[in-house]
């Protein structure tokens, strides 16, 4: 134990050393032409369609076959608002007429993997599919896109965004990982028997043609997918791989000896701490350890229909009673969440800074006038005694470990709480219908885009993940005009109220600690970089191998 | 002469040795049973006694003290999270001790009135149940516990009903072979024609009459029932964290720390062991008791 932490010690200081002074692996060497990247996927593929998924057992695997309008920089994946143009020419384009029009000009070099030129015609049937579904076409993420009006094509290789105001979350949520750009021709396919008018719109569930640095080769269900070098792809030089073959592995011990036996180099969700220090003091230097905040966090949903939670004092005395400060340090040892922070992603310029913080309810620094505190709010909401359940999924990491170690802090203010382990399905079902006391929540997204990911937060009549149950048009009013606001000081002001009124006034959810991504890889993977969500940077098209 | 000398014999036959020669010969007799019996003393011992003999609160977050091995001030270890193995363990007597008794008493009970009712009515209804009882055996149960435990959910009332329903059919099939031979003795017949009504006839005449096999199912059933609730509680669908359990203690951080920190899975794993092994011990040598067969042996 003490020799894997040792060699952890070495490889990640190796590692932040790299990416400190040199910007990363990748520009350490030269990168290298060939070879084929194995790499395990813990969850299923439901269909290759990526404006309907949401699931990173999809975008493993069938990213790489595909390009976007504009993405996160791969070189930089950490900033939250470094994004390039992939498929798009130059420079991101800026607003025009009051913030409320982006213009931009689409490559003329591109090509679908089926010999397709790629025109502004494809960019605008994708994003009207995205943005515009039709009746009976599942768009996963386009409450995303609220404040887009229109999408236009000016010529062939000019597409515009007309929007309906001005939104600082417009930019964020248009370099989705999930946003593949489809050829308007497969859109538009008929149905050779002639029965299903969605067809087109269907077509890429079951099919890929897209423009991405790796063409399909072959996929068994259940085992594996391939990918192969696309030589006409439109980044110069790139892909510098040959190919890729995404393992099916939804065990994670079957991931972890893949990556120990040398069958994969890498898995791209994340690893527990343990399972880290395994790698490292099994391969040692053969391991490079990448570590990150993740966009991704549990909440602690109270549902406000069931007494005696509709009282905000039950609320705050519950979230008083919890000390995220010392769980930082010591829940992040045996589970992958680390950091302390509010509902902004921790290094985003819109987060709270933690002197602020640290005043609000389930933030104070000294959890002994916390949790009295909490047990003087319980006695005069008459609510001394009381005892819940609390609904999770039947999920170790991180579910689990969170919602014991909750019920451990619950307790030491004589609050008495059972945990109600559920499958996904029922978790969902329940959380949904309100019949739940308190609930373990998650709020995962891929962009850091706090504006759009906020929206969590809404009333529930608007917002059917609101899972807290609760109807607050002040909090509705102020994410409104979040939205509408392109000013970032402004934007700041408001989520500082906004946030203020979600944790410390009213109490509305619970935080627990933002995860911590933790990715070990065989130490020949360059080129890769960590990103603050395991659905970012999966495109592959940078990655090469380096084995001597 | 003859009968003078079979009321000698049958004086001597009939006449009970003391109490303490009894036990002894029980001892000499069974000594794995025995052994069986203080397994399942001690076991019950520490559910009833859980909150005087375990030194820490066994739901007790402790960050200050993750996986620290046995000593002096932690017995056998703690946890990932810092919590008393040995507390946990003893503590987890009595969830397996709550399962095992209320699982083996609810399943060898309703399968005894099934099996009884079943042989004391024969023709159609014993065709049909034996029929649905014979669709239950069908099912391996630990499938058949998973199945019903994914639909009610998980939590000790729920797994109690989802071990108890695959015991049912087993007990019912054994005590209803018993059952048929009693049906045929004169009495029941006796019964039958001095009125007496089909539930007092398979109550207080039929069902005493199978007490044997009873007893036997209802000890081997106490060992399945722990060992289910513990692999239920492995696969994270039986009692739920924090609750002290041992199957639970033997899922999550215990695979994960196995190398490690061994303490962590090895005690409960030794725990469930010598549960499963003391109550199989205890269930054989009381088999050999009461069965007749076996007793002249």
């Amino acid at each position: 134990m003490a020799l894997a932490r040792k060699r952890y010690a070495i490889a990640l200081g190796a590692g932040a050393v790299a990416l400190a002074v040199a910007g990363g692996p990748a520009l350490a060497d030269s990168p290298k032409m060939g070879g084929v990247l194995n790499f395990v996927v813990g969850s299923k593929i439901p269909t290759y369609d990526g404006h309907r998924e949401s699931t990173f057992g999809m975008i493993h695997p069938i990213r790489p076959f595909y390009s976007l309008l504009i993405r996160v920089n791969p070189e930089n994946p950490q900033s939250t608002t470094d994004y390039l143009c992939d498929l798009c020419e130059g420079a991101l384009p800026s607003p025009t007429d009051d913030g409320k029009t982006y213009t931009f000009a689409i490559r003329k070099d591109v090509k679908f993997h089926d010999g397709t030129p790629l025109t502004a015609h494809d960019i605008k049937a994708t994003y009207d599919k995205i943005v515009f579904p039709a009746e009976g076409i599942i768009s996963s993420r386009r409450p995303q896109y609220s404040m887009v009006d229109s999408v236009e094509v000016t010529d062939d290789y000019t597409v515009v965004f007309n929007l309906k105001y001005p939104s600082g979350a417009f930019i964020p949520a248009l370099a989705s990982p999930f946003n593949f750009v489809f050829a308007k021709k497969d859109l538009e396919r008929e149905d050779p028997e002639g029965k299903d008018p969605l067809y087109g719109m269907k077509w890429h569930q079951t099919n890929i043609n897209g423009t991405g640095a790796f063409t399909f080769v072959q996929h068994q269900p259940g085992a594996f997918v391939e990918g192969a070098r696309y030589d006409g792809y439109h980044h110069e030089g790139k892909p510098y791989l040959d190919g890729f073959k995404a393992i099916s592995a939804p065990k994670t011990a079957v991931r972890l000896n893949a990556i120990r036996g040398g069958e994969a180099a890498i898995e791209f969700r994340g690893f527990a701490p343990k399972q880290r220090d395994d790698l490292v003091g099994a391969l040692g230097d053969g391991i490079t350890v990448q570590e990150s905040d993740w966009n991704c966090q549990l909440l602690i949903s109270i549902n406000h229909k069931k007494p005696p939670f509709d009282d905000v004092r039950v609320r705050q005395a519950l979230m008083h009673a919890v000390d995220r400060w010392s769980a930082s340090e010591s829940l992040s040892k045996i589970a992958i969440v680390k950091t302390v922070a509010g509902i902004v992603f921790p290094s985003h310029g819109l987060a709270i800074d933690n002197d602020t913080l640290k005043t609000y309810v389930g933030f104070w620094p000294d959890i002994d006038k916390a949790r009295d505190e909490a047990r003087r709010l319980l006695k005069e909401a008459g609510a001394e005694n009381l005892t819940f359940d609390l609904h999770n999924r039947t999920v170790d990491m991180p579910y689990r470990i969170l919602g014991t170690w909750l019920i451990g802090e619950w307790k030491k203010i004589g609050v008495n709480v059972t945990q109600a382990g559920v499958a996904t399905s029922e978790w969902y079902a329940k959380h949904r219908a309100g019949s739940h006391d308190l609930g373990i929540d998650a709020n995962c997204q891929s962009v850091i885009n706090p504006v759009a990911d906020v929206g969590k937060y809404t009333s529930r009549s608007s917002n059917p993940a609101n899972y807290s149950h609760y109807e607050d048009a002040e909090l509705d009013s102020m994410h409104d005009q979040l939205l509408r606001s392109g000013d970032p000081a402004e934007q700041a002001t408001i989520m500082r109220a906004f946030e203020k009124r979600v944790l410390n006034d009213e109490a509305r959810y619970g935080m627990t600690l933002w995860w911590n991504k933790i990715n070990p890889h065989r130490s020949y993977v360059k080129g890769w970089k960590i990103a603050p969500s395991h659905y970012l940077n999966q495109h592959l098209d940078q990655v090469w191998i380096d084995e001597g | 002469m003859a009968v003078t000398t079979g009321a000698y014999v049958s004086e001597e036959v009939f006449e009970r040795p003391p109490l303490q020669t009894r036990l002894w010969a029980i001892v000499r007799a069974q000594p794995l049973g025995i052994a069986g019996a203080f397994i399942v003393l001690v076991m019950v011992l520490s559910a009833l006694f859980a909150p005087f003999i375990a030194p820490y609160d066994p739901e007790l977050n402790d960050f200050g003290a993750m996986l620290v091995p046995p000593g002096a001030s932690h017995l056998l270890g703690t946890d990932e999270f810092g919590r008393d193995i040995f507390s946990r363990l003893v503590w987890g007597a009595r969830t397996a001790m709550l399962v095992g008794f209320s699982c083996a008493l609810l399943g060898s009970t309703i399968g005894l009135l099934i099996g009884v009712a079943s042989a004391y009515f024969g023709g159609k209804f014993d065709i049909l149940l034996q029929r649905v009882i014979d669709i239950f055996i069908a099912f391996p149960s630990i499938i058949l516990a998973l199945t019903i435990v994914t639909v009610l959910g998980t939590g000790t009332q729920n797994v109690i009903i989802a071990i108890t329903i695959p015991l049912i059919p087993n007990c019912a099939r054994v005590v209803r072979s018993s059952a048929l031979a009693i049906r045929e003795i004169p009495y029941v017949d006796a019964a039958r024609a001095l009125g007496f009504g089909h539930a007092r006839i398979v109550l207080r005449h039929m069902a005493p009459n199978v007490m044997a096999p009873y007893l036997i199912m209802m000890t081997t059933f106490l060992g399945q029932a722990i060992l289910a609730e513990a692999g239920l509680s492995f696969l994270g669908l039986g009692v739920q964290e924090p609750i002290p359990a041992w199957g639970l203690m033997l899922q999550g951080g215990a695979q994960e720390y196995a190398e490690s920190a061994p303490w962590v899975p090895i005690f409960p794993g030794v725990a469930i062991s010598l549960a499963v092994f003391g109550f199989n011990l205890f269930g054989d040598a009381l088999r050999d008791l009461l069965d007749p067969k076996l007793r002249q042996q």
